[in-house]
């Protein structure tokens, strides 16, 4: 049950909401995943692959100034210090060894905030496999460390400048050229959205956070896990673990300008029933189901839909997702830096303004963060801002 | 207002040994009042494809894309576009088969907006970002209506899913002439070729080839393999080239006549 998969759908989100030449593709993916995924020498060599090459498992850090000074016990998952520097590896390297698997010679992703880039990019060096990543023009711009990065491990970053040019129209432009070159292309797509099995698939990958927490605390369980939710690939990781456990599961989407504006990215918190990039979720559009354009500082957060399974779990009431703002984020950025020495990444600084922000009603209890990612590639964005 | 139409026209085509022309335009373009008129100048159609706009077409290359772009910039609703079909079907009489993505579908609700399209003259409905699975939900709610469902078959489709879209009887199967989104091409036919082969070998339903036509050359080379041809970039392409409305439709008028020679 607490996989909620039947048909592709969790509950009734997700599906496969594609154009008929990739079904082939799907419909093969999904084969080779579950082959792969009940093959314990496929199973090893990922797992060898995230000690060895990914450093995990990654820490769990007490963030023990923090918590004196906010009054709440926060434990953080440190996803920041796997290699490439954000939870983003785990995923690309699963897709890239079972797209290897495939047969597959030639891998292609979407990034927002460059992220999922430079893990496929990585991902693809490591395996010998070509690489085009997919990048928002103005993505491009504020992301400019991570593109060179890509370019660096050898991976082509193909400017995408239709919609406001961003993750979504990446995403988008990813899909079409899958379209183009089913056969020897896999799309390693970054987060748990897309047509059945991509969310699914993506979770399992992801899953492993929520695992070594799960071991870490050795029977101690927090009382409230928080993750930042964009498409929600790090937080639908540490949550899918704990799901029949008693602990309370937030996720944390971006408020932008606020969430009184048309300027957010709280695609739960604000959005509807729609369809978009293969699942039915809930999402961000107009009455005539146009998609709306999403904002947030941070270039991960800024996405008009979520993952099907974070709507499901939004649907029953196994997490709840709140939201904090653009400004309550950037200082909290500040906050962490100075207090543990840690510079997070903008999409996990929304968690920890989340906690920071509900510090009264977060009294005394204990709060494990996902800290999905770290903030150097946000420093030259941030620097420029003023803060 | 009924699948009816369309299957006239496919055994008139069949009878004379010729396809059946149907050109897309994204309705709206250049505007929701101009609109019109660029459909009634493409005399040489037999039915028309129109695509109602969508911010994020999946199955679009560029020229459907920047043309969906301004007819929604235009004020393009769903409303807007309907009003054409009305308009179109109004003045041509042809059949008309709608075109979009499946959002617009299901937030305006699949019953409405079968009520709505029915009701504005359109004959049948694409979905283009669906396969079979996600479509035999919303088929018979578009039946109900007397709208046909098209669905689509691709080069990568395996012959015992040729087998199963036959057997949900659609009104026409959209053979994708070619990987990949819509967009004219230089390259030549032959995975469309293919693809009718294999269609042919397996149903008599009518089958519709699309996606990356343009030239007269490709579409000679589909008689005898297919019932019809859609060709959208290129007539997308000549209305964003166009000075005027005036040129574009004088150009809209000349190439498809062109087109329906090589349908011939």
């Amino acid at each position: 049950m607490s996989d909620g998969v039947g048909l592709g759908r969790f509950g009734d989100f997700g599906g496969q909401y594609a154009p008929e030449t990739l079904m082939p593709a799907l419909l093969a993916l999904e084969a080779a995943f579950d082959d792969a995924w009940d093959d314990p020498k496929f199973r090893d060599r990922f797992s060898s692959i995230l000690t060895s090459y990914v450093g995990r498992p990654t820490p769990l850090h007490p963030a023990s100034r923090l918590s004196e000074l906010l009054g709440v016990n926060v434990l953080l998952k440190r996803e920041d210090l796997a290699h490439t520097g954000a939870h983003k590896i785990n995923n690309a390297l699963g897709q890239g060894l079972l797209a290897q698997r495939m047969g597959k010679t030639r891998l292609i992703a979407e990034t927002g905030a460059g992220q999922h880039g430079v893990a496929s990019a990585t991902a693809a060096a490591y395996l010998g496999l070509e690489c085009q990543v997919f990048m928002g023009a103005k993505d491009i711009e504020r992301q400019a460390l991570n593109v060179y990065r890509m370019e660096l491990l050898g991976t082509e970053v193909i400017p995408v400048t239709t919609g406001a040019s961003t993750l979504k129209d990446a995403v988008s432009a990813a899909f079409r050229e899958w379209v183009s070159r089913p056969e020897d292309t896999h799309y390693v797509i970054g987060s748990v959205v897309g047509p059945h099995p991509f969310p699914y698939m993506v979770r399992e990958f992801q899953k492993v956070i929520g695992e070594e927490a799960l071991s870490q605390l050795e029977g101690d369980l927090p009382d409230i896990i928080a993750a930042c939710v964009g498409g929600g690939s790090n937080a639908i990781g540490i949550f899918h673990p704990f799901f029949d456990t008693d602990v309370e599961l937030v996720g944390v989407e971006a408020a932008g300008l606020g969430t009184d504006t048309d300027k957010h990215g709280a695609s739960i918190g604000m959005g509807t029933h729609g369809v978009l990039h293969g699942s039915m979720t809930y999402m961000l559009q107009d009455k005539d189901g146009q998609v709306l354009e999403a904002h947030s500082i941070s270039a991960g957060l800024d996405y008009p839909g979520v993952g099907p399974e974070h709507a499901w779990y939004a649907d029953i009431g196994r997490a709840t997702y709140e939201s904090v703002t653009d400004a309550e984020a950037l200082e909290a950025v500040k906050l962490l830096s100075e207090v543990e020495g840690i510079i997070p990444a903008l999409e996990s600084a929304h968690v920890i303004a989340w906690v920071s922000k509900h510090r009264d009603r977060l009294k005394g209890k204990t709060v494990l963060v996902n800290l999905s990612g770290r903030g150097d590639k946000d420093v030259a964005q941030i620097k420029d801002m003023g803060l | 207002m009924s699948r009816g139409r369309l299957d006239d026209l496919f055994s008139t085509v069949r009878s004379e040994g010729r396809l059946a022309f149907m050109p897309y335009l994204t309705a709206g373009l250049p505007s929701p009042a101009d609109s019109p008129s660029l459909f009634e100048a493409m005399e040489g159609a037999d039915a028309f494809e129109v695509g109602i706009p969508y911010s994020d077409p999946l199955m679009d290359g560029q020229t459907v894309m920047a043309g969906g772009h301004i007819a929604l910039e235009a004020g393009t609703t769903l409303q807007a576009a309907l009003g054409v079909v009305s308009r179109v079907k109004e003045s041509t009489g042809k059949p008309i088969v709608v075109m979009t993505y499946v959002n617009v579908v299901l937030a305006t609700g699949a019953e409405r907006f079968a009520w709505e399209a029915a009701a504005a003259g359109a004959d049948a409905v694409i979905m283009a970002d669906i396969p079979l699975e996600e479509a035999l939900p919303l088929k018979p709610i578009m039946e109900k209506e007397g709208l046909g469902v098209v669905l689509f078959a691709a080069p990568t489709t395996p012959d015992d899913r040729l087998d199963r879209i036959a057997e949900e009887d659609p009104v026409f199967i959209y053979g994708v002439a070619d990987l990949g989104v819509t967009g004219e091409r230089s390259s030549g036919n032959r995975l469309g070729i293919e693809l009718a082969g294999r269609v042919r070998s397996r149903t008599r339903a009518p089958l519709v080839m699309g996606v990356g036509l343009s030239r007269k050359e490709q579409i000679a080379e589909l008689k005898g393999a297919a019932d019809g041809a859609i060709i959208g970039s290129a007539i997308v392409r000549r209305v964003l080239e166009a000075d005027s409305l005036t040129a574009a439709q004088t150009e809209l008028r000349r190439y498809t006549a062109e087109i329906a020679e090589a349908c011939r």
